[in-house]
């Protein structure tokens, strides 16, 4: 009692006032909170969730985007360094890798390129060839290091006249795969057109005829088995994409 | 004897670093359940999370959790930071750390008999415990970003041995946030007055 009698009155009242307000404020917070775990059983909700996540996706691909570097080079390693043997990976079992004629094969070109006719593939591998040696990571979280070679894929795009201020490039494959990536990284140094792994012609369980090799990104942005390339500025999407994966993906 | 029960109201923990604390909660405990998914996909050991106390439901829902709250995680550590080094927080509470005292305190600890008179200042196994999470949560968003950009930030990956060595330092931070938080709130159950301040800001100091 001394003690209250000794503050000044207002001192006195707020603390008890502030209490109300705050015992008041954490009713409301809590309320709102229990409705919010009540409504997450409505699938509207859960919706919301979803637009939530696919929206920080979305604003990640963008951030991606600026974080890229199109003259920084992903690490190279000695042939010492490959992963024996390299490990098989696709949406479907190695038994149903799609077994392609490389005599009959012609590679599609479609969207904003100027000369689209079809490449065979004696055409394709006398295009300029580079090597590289480099880990292919996995949005699982395992890396394996391997050796591709093939065209510089920025070689490519100019030889057919693509349009390379369009935003994607988008492929088709034989396994009814399918994916895209940003032009920026379609045009890195280290983006190949591969056609041989290990030095031997790229086998079927790799992507016979050929697949995309892009060390700046995650694996399943490295489509196998590719029969069409199309330029385009309208969002292509990808097998893995459309179901939630991050589009970017880059590493 | 009335005036002992009802004492002083006393302010122990400052708006921002409570608004921080609940706001990391929920980050860390996004990060952690839908990490272990992500773990579970490719597991470095010889085991894996249960899937029922992982969050996303499959790789690529634990992802888009992971790649979404770690925003919350940084924005929201970073406003503790500058609180904490600007406000003279940091070096009010949790400086001075003498590893004897920190050793006299879990050893008083052990024991259950560790003084918590006065909850305005923290004692010294409360100010290493503290401090190790503060350094575990900034080793873990390094290691983080070590992974997810291997290549843009392959500096910071070769400091960590390579992206496999960012992949380890990433689980081994995980596992000593965990080990820190349970350690804490197992702290929290035996000494339960120390919760509603965490809330309120204030304790009633008994003198």
């Amino acid at each position: 009692m001394k003690k209250i009698m000794g503050e000044r009155f207002a001192e006195y009242r707020s603390p008890e006032i502030e209490r109300i307000e705050r015992r008041l404020f954490l009713r409301r917070g809590l309320s709102l909170g229990a409705l919010a775990l009540l409504s997450g059983c409505n699938i509207t909700d859960q919706e919301s969730v979803q637009n939530m996540l696919l929206g920080m996706s979305k604003w990640n691909d963008r951030v991606q985007g600026w974080l890229f570097d199109p003259t920084k080079l992903a690490p190279t390693y000695p042939e010492s360094a490959i992963t024996k043997p390299f490990p098989f990976n696709a949406y479907y079992d190695e038994d149903q890798v799609p077994m392609i004629d490389g005599n009959d094969y012609r590679l599609e070109l479609a969207g904003l390129i100027r000369e689209r006719k079809p490449w065979s593939l004696p055409e394709l591998y006398a295009l300029p060839q580079a090597s590289q040696i480099t880990r292919h990571i996995c949005v699982e979280g395992w890396s394996a290091i391997g050796k591709w070679s093939g065209t510089p894929f920025r070689i490519f795009l100019e030889r057919i006249g693509a349009d390379t201020s369009a935003k994607y490039v988008g492929f088709k494959c034989d396994d009814d795969y399918y994916s895209s990536i940003d032009m920026a990284t379609a045009l890195h140094p280290q983006t190949l057109l591969a056609f041989r792994y290990a030095d031997q012609i790229l086998p079927a369980k790799y992507g016979f005829p050929m697949k995309l090799r892009v060390p700046t990104k995650l694996g399943f942005k490295n489509p196998k088995h590719i029969r069409a390339i199309f330029v385009t500025n309208e969002y292509p999407g990808g097998y893995w994409e459309d179901q939630g994966y991050n589009w970017f993906s880059g590493s | 004897m009335a005036t002992a029960q009802q004492g002083r109201w006393v302010r122990v923990h400052p708006l921002v670093v409570r608004i921080t604390h609940w706001v990391n909660v929920l980050a860390i405990v996004i990060m952690v359940t839908s990490g272990w998914r992500i773990y579970d996909a490719s597991p470095i050991f010889d085991f894996t999370f249960p899937a029922s106390i992982t969050l996303g439901g499959w790789l690529a829902g634990a992802v888009q959790w992971h790649f979404a709250a770690m925003w919350l995680l940084a924005a929201n550590g970073l406003v503790y930071l500058l609180y904490g080094m600007l406000s003279g927080h940091f070096k009010r509470k949790l400086w001075p750390i003498s590893p004897r005292a920190v050793a006299a305190d879990i050893a008083a600890a052990l024991r259950g008999r560790l003084a918590h008179e006065d909850l305005s200042i923290y004692n010294a196994a409360q100010r290493a415990a503290y401090l190790a999470l503060i350094l575990a949560i900034i080793v873990q968003v390094l290691s983080g970003l070590a992974v997810w950009k291997p290549v843009q930030l392959q500096t910071l990956a070769a400091l960590m041995g390579g992206y496999d060595g960012a992949r380890l330092v990433h689980f081994v931070a995980m596992a000593a946030i965990v080990a820190i938080v349970a350690v804490h709130v197992v702290m929290v159950a035996l000494v339960p007055k120390t919760l509603p301040s965490m809330f309120s800001g204030r304790i009633r100091r008994q003198s």
